[in-house]
């Protein structure tokens, strides 16, 4: 298929819509709005359902009820929509069944302001709602990764019969940029064989959260550790450039990340020694390669439109092995390549003449 | 080749959709492109920015401190960004509603009466694309035919019968900055 220029919440929308969405619940609100609107016309002209709900709680358990009869189903939110469904999120978590979740994140705490942030990196990637879980987290940098890791949610909900969150920010759901769609898929018609279908002439299913007995929910718990074991294996995903020589790693993901790009891009016309590894799963995190990385590179840079969040994910892989930089905005305020620059070039300065090498 | 543009003005003069057409021509031109909106609470009649990065590589940031190109429509837009276009950049100002002039000799400066020549075609709206036609031949990143490409492809259903006026306002807009700077 051709390229077309595509608004990120638009191509989300039209992504999942051609990967099988079958139902949508949602609540408007910027910068994610567009994707409701979005559904709101195309879901209809397909016959399926879309449905905006009185509010965000509303949304997340009618995500919960569809997905628990085995329906493709979908919410997106941005981050106070997003708070307001952690309950959901711990019951559907709790329940083994599969959906997918976009927060295109804005400036916070709080009602905060409608720009662009990664404030969220810790409630969605910790458990987004109570309890021992994580769901799988995906950060898309460009319009382009935005469309297939929507793709990509779906299938890894489905594989995994658990929540798949998709945590981009105001600007990639707000952009355009070229990007390819995905053909359309025909809808699933055979419903799994946990799915609430209606038990007739068959052994009843049960799809619930509630585990009264201590050592029931224990083993649930097991249960669940074993197969974020497996996705934790199988599952990191990143992009890297430039990294084989660099003495700097500059680590930042989704808008952060590739404003990063553009840093690393200046910094090599320096004639810096710099590379850029940008985490496209933020659940589980790409610890094995970065831990790799660190065997080789004296330094880490870490670009977050927070106030330093994923870092501690950093210092968990790289374990002490190399000293850990941060620079990040916060509120809404985009981090510039200029600036981002300059931090590098603070960091290889100190990097170095902690070394002893010349600069 | 990396070119980044800003284009401001109220809402309702048409800055986003200039901004879409150079973003359009640049795909169809098989180049890199991001646009991205100012999006706060903007109404008619408020202030409205949108960047456009069109490169041969890849792109990082879409928006950046010092745009090469800046579309002025408006005198808030020209206060404010005036300033911070890029040394050796273009700065091209709605004349016809902008008082002030640029003091600058380090840019190239291109005050265009794009609301007058909207008004002689006929139609005032069409401010926007007159000063697109005026940027795209002042600063030669795209063919002024790929502009007039996006407007047939990307005007939309119901503003058709205004594709004669459009392709008018491009290339009197076009006329403008070549009677000011020719081709050499």
């Amino acid at each position: 298929m051709a390229k077309e220029l595509l608004k990120g919440n638009v191509a989300i929308a039209e992504a999942a819509l051609r990967a099988g969405l079958e139902a949508y619940f949602g609540y408007p609100i910027t910068p994610q709005t567009e994707l409701l609107e979005h559904l709101s016309k195309r879901m209809i002209q397909l016959n399926r359902v879309f449905l905006q709900a009185e509010s965000e709680v509303a949304s997340i358990n009618m995500v919960y009820g569809a997905a628990s009869a085995g329906v493709r189903t979908m919410t997106s939110s941005s981050s106070p929509g997003i708070s307001l469904m952690q309950e959901g999120f711990s019951y559907i978590a709790a329940s083994d069944v599969p959906c997918v979740v976009v927060d295109i994140m804005r400036g916070g705490p709080g009602l905060g302001n409608i720009q662009p942030s990664q404030g969220d990196y810790f409630q969605v990637t910790r458990s987004a709602g109570h309890g021992d879980y994580h769901p799988i987290v995906l950060a898309p940098a460009s319009v382009q990764e935005a469309i297939d890791f929507t793709v990509l949610a779906f299938d890894l909900a489905d594989k995994y019969r658990h929540l798949v969150m998709i945590a981009a920010d105001g600007q990639i759901g707000q952009m355009m940029e070229p990007a390819e769609l995905p053909p359309m898929r025909p809808i699933r018609t055979e419903r799994p064989e946990w799915a609430l279908t209606g038990a007739k002439g068959r052994e009843k299913n049960i799809v619930t959260s509630l585990f009264m007995q201590p050592e029931e929910e224990e083993a649930f718990n097991q249960k669940i550790q074993a197969r974020l074991k497996i996705i934790r294996k199988n599952e990191q995903r990143w992009y890297e450039y430039l990294t084989e020589d660099a003495d700097l790693l500059v680590i930042g993901f989704g808008t952060a990340g590739r404003i990063a790009y553009s840093a690393v891009e200046a910094a090599r016309e320096k004639g810096l020694k710099v590379g850029l590894l940008r985490p496209q799963t933020l659940w589980p995190f790409p610890e094995d390669r970065l831990s790799e990385l660190a065997d080789r590179i004296r330094g880490c840079l870490v670009v977050e439109m927070n106030a330093g969040q994923m870092i501690d994910d950093v210092r968990l892989a790289i374990s002490g092995q190399v000293p850990v930089n941060f620079y990040g905005r916060m509120g809404g305020m985009i981090p510039m390549p200029d600036d981002i620059l300059t931090a590098i070039e603070e960091t290889l300065t100190r990097l170095y003449s902690a070394a002893g090498l010349p600069i | 080749m990396h070119q980044s543009f800003l284009l401001a003005g109220f809402g309702g003069q048409g800055v986003m959709f200039a901004g879409q057409l150079l973003a359009y021509a640049a795909m169809d031109e098989g180049l890199e492109v991001t646009w991205i909106p100012s999006y706060g609470p903007e109404m008619r009649g408020g202030t409205a920015h949108c960047y456009v990065v069109i490169s041969d590589k890849k792109i990082g940031s879409p928006i950046v401190n010092n745009p090469d190109v800046v579309l002025a429509f408006n005198n808030p837009s020209f206060t404010k960004y005036e300033p911070i276009v890029a040394k050796g950049g273009l700065l091209a100002s709605n004349a016809s509603l902008i008082t002030e002039q640029s003091r600058r000799e380090d840019i190239t400066y291109l005050p265009v009466p794009a609301t007058d020549i909207a008004d002689e075609i006929g139609n005032l709206r069409l401010m926007n694309v007159v000063m697109l036609g005026a940027v795209v031949t002042a600063h030669a990143v795209l063919p002024l035919d790929s502009i007039k490409r996006a407007l047939e492809g990307h005007l939309p259903a119901h503003r058709r019968d205004m594709l004669p006026d459009n392709y008018t306002a491009l290339e009197r807009g076009a006329a403008f900055a070549n009677a000011l700077f020719p081709v050499k």
